[in-house]
């Protein structure tokens, strides 16, 4: 069956791209400088996975994202400011600096950082879209590391017992902080979603164009059969798991980074005119917001901390 | 009056009929068999679509009911026995609870974990704990648990309808099959029921704003003796030991002529002080009493939070609970390792 979609031009899927790029490279260079509380989880080299899946959905469609998922924020039209916000804890950040780099919420866009635990709510989601007769579908977010958390089976049981409209995104990038796939993952990646009677499609690619149609074919089938999905990316980190934790080999990065970049992938489909002029509008914009957050007001701890949940 | 059973299934029934957006989920708990404690009896042949049977899961629903209460829906899980509380606590308290606090009071989740508690059934080790201590102090999470001196099904009304974040609904196995005390006729006693005024104003879910958490809608129920002389120890329990608390309550009345005030929350977390304390003032003395394992429990809490409060005023405090040992299967075994009346009427004997 073949599904048109209403895909985004190069230009636009370039400046959606290097919009990730600029941001995770910015929040890197300036985490020596004390600006962010925390630590972070970078999407350097996964860009094309948030882009290509997220480029068509809905506005009432939900995204429930993971421990890194700034790709996956800005993917969703989240704002830039806000998030270099909510990472260095100031009030104008997402969640007025409560959550931090994990623990996003805007709009239909959630986000929590412990591994697996959101695959079950995501689910629960999609089942009440679903009751509600809404159009809305989930697209959940997943590593191949939380492939070792038992709540994700009982929650991949339960979306295909009661048909839940959810597409799995799982993007393996082969690696669970420093512990190499092979180490952690036993038998067929696939084939889990399979025995669940879970329908799957696999890509290995970091080309933003073969992402996208396939991810708006899932989502088409998801929307209009009330059914769950499978998207399987294999994917690389440039970056390591958060800030200075990477024990893999530097050429083999430095060789991913020359094979398998989604932004000189796609670069190459833009005449210079247009990918220069997109450069640095997303330079420009990229040092705005971070300076704006940088002079946007920490919390008032005497006001901030009363009134909304009772204290113990 | 109507068994504590009764009133749960009634609740349920209720709410089921009364709001489209209540779904029930648990295992076991479609008819004709109706749950292990038959709480969810009579569901599922009324409402077929709202009441969903589930895997194994006790994770996997917790979670998947979080989601649809963040997306509209009021969601009442029952985890057949409470010791499985322990399989729920990342959802419970690193996703549901949490949620509204970090997502910056942007979301609401809306959802009931019912679950029955307690031993003397002989159950053994992992059938028969009283659990609710590892959630008790867990911020964003409602702890409550109903006795017979106030009516459960109202406090579960409650809970649905009136709470928009996440409660934990404890409920003693032994209650079940228990009268609820009509209070005109606890004649012996003096009886107060106390509701703490909500500290914000508070809108129903029904008009869609938004209630608060700190709208304290749990009944704390006050009993001293009529026509006594004034009490000279506040005895502080909650859940099914309240009855063993009356009943010790009565015995040291007619048997030792030591007179003491009863206070029952149904709220344990937060936790809600302010009859225990305004009684404990009356009496100076505090003895409180659990089923859940002596140490670092919510004894210990209502306590210490009684002696910050009081100080010099407090002259003595004491616990009574199981002892610190899992709940053995043996009757006798069980019988001894489980607080009862006894204990409280000697402990009370030694604090007066």
């Amino acid at each position: 069956m073949l599904y048109f979609t209403a895909m985004s031009d190069d230009n636009t899927l370039y400046e959606d791209l290097l919009r990730i790029r600029r941001f995770e490279e910015a929040v890197l260079d300036n985490f020596p400088k004390g600006v962010f509380f925390g630590t972070t989880h970078t999407y350097l080299g996964q860009e094309a996975n948030a882009v290509g899946v997220l480029d068509d959905i809905h506005s009432g469609d939900i995204v429930f994202s993971n421990h890194r998922g700034h790709g996956h924020f800005l993917a969703y039209g989240g704002d830039i400011r806000s998030l270099f916000a909510e990472l260095m804890g100031k009030t104008t950040g997402v969640c007025g600096g409560r959550g931090g780099s994990q623990h996003l919420q805007w709009q239909n866009f959630y986000s929590n950082g412990v591994q697996g635990g959101i695959i079950p709510i995501a689910t629960g989601m999609a089942l009440a879209e679903k009751r509600k007769y809404s159009d809305a579908i989930v697209i959940a977010f997943m590593g191949d590391g939380t492939l070792g958390e038992g709540v994700v089976y009982e929650a991949l049981n339960m979306a295909s017992l009661w048909q839940a409209p959810i597409l799995f995104v799982l993007e393996n990038n082969r690696i669970a902080q420093t512990t190499p796939i092979e180490m952690a993952v036993a038998g067929d990646i696939s084939a889990r979603f399979k025995a669940f009677n879970i329908m799957v499609r696999e890509l290995d690619s970091s080309d933003v164009k073969e992402i996208l149609p396939v991810a708006a074919e899932l989502i088409a089938e998801v929307r209009s059969l009330k059914s769950p999905r499978t998207l399987i990316l294999n994917t690389y980190r440039f970056g390591p798991h958060s800030k200075g934790d990477d024990i893999r080999d530097k050429h083999e990065i430095d060789q991913l980074r020359v094979e398998r970049d989604p932004i000189l992938i796609h670069a190459h489909r833009l005449d210079s005119n247009h990918k220069e002029a997109i450069e640095l509008k997303v330079e420009k914009y990229i040092q705005e917001a971070f300076n704006q957050a940088l002079a946007d007001p920490l919390p008032d701890a005497s006001k901030a901390l009363t009134g909304s949940i009772n204290h113990q | 009056m109507p068994t504590v059973l009764y009133a749960l299934n009634a609740a349920l029934q209720n709410a089921l009929a009364s709001d489209e957006r209540v779904v029930i989920m648990g295992e076991d708990i479609l008819d004709p068999y109706g749950g292990a404690f038959k709480v969810t009896r009579g569901l599922s042949d009324s409402f077929p679509d709202r009441v969903i049977t589930t895997p194994i899961s006790e994770a996997g629903i917790v979670g998947i009911a979080a989601g649809m209460a963040l997306r509209g829906l009021l969601p009442v899980v029952e985890i057949m026995f409470g010791d499985f509380i322990t399989l729920i606590a990342d959802q419970v308290i690193n996703h549901a609870a949490k949620f509204r606090w970090m997502y910056n009071d942007q979301v609401r989740v809306p959802i009931v974990i019912r679950t029955p508690m307690g031993g003397r059934r002989g159950y053994g080790p992992t059938h028969s704990q009283t659990m609710e201590k590892f959630f008790i102090g867990v911020p964003g999470l409602r702890v409550l648990a109903p006795n017979t001196f106030s009516d459960p099904g109202d406090l579960l009304s409650k809970a649905i309808f009136e709470d928009n974040d996440p409660v934990l609904f404890i409920e003693n196995k032994l209650l079940y099959l228990n009268t609820i005390h009509d209070s005109n006729r606890l004649s012996e006693f003096e009886f107060f029921e106390q509701t703490p005024e909500p500290n914000f104003y508070h809108h129903s879910k029904h008009n869609g704003t938004i209630a608060d958490l700190s709208n304290n809608y749990a009944p704390t129920c006050m009993l001293s003796l009529r026509d006594a002389p004034p009490p000279v120890l506040t005895i502080a329990a909650y859940g099914y030991i309240s009855e063993f608390a009356y009943q010790a309550a009565l015995n040291l009345a007619y048997e030792y002529e030591v007179f003491t005030e009863l206070v029952y929350p149904t709220q344990l977390s937060p936790c809600d002080m302010g009859a225990i304390l305004s009684s404990t003032k009356r009496t100076g003395r505090l003895l409180v009493v659990e089923e859940g394992t002596h140490n670092l429990g919510w004894g210990a809490e209502v306590i210490a939070q009684t002696a910050e409060n009081l100080g010099s005023r407090l002259l003595s405090a004491r616990r009574i609970a199981a002892l610190n040992l899992p709940i053995p299967a043996s009757g006798p075994l069980e019988e001894a390792v489980l607080p009862g009346i006894e204990h409280i009427i000697q402990a009370a004997q030694k604090m007066v």
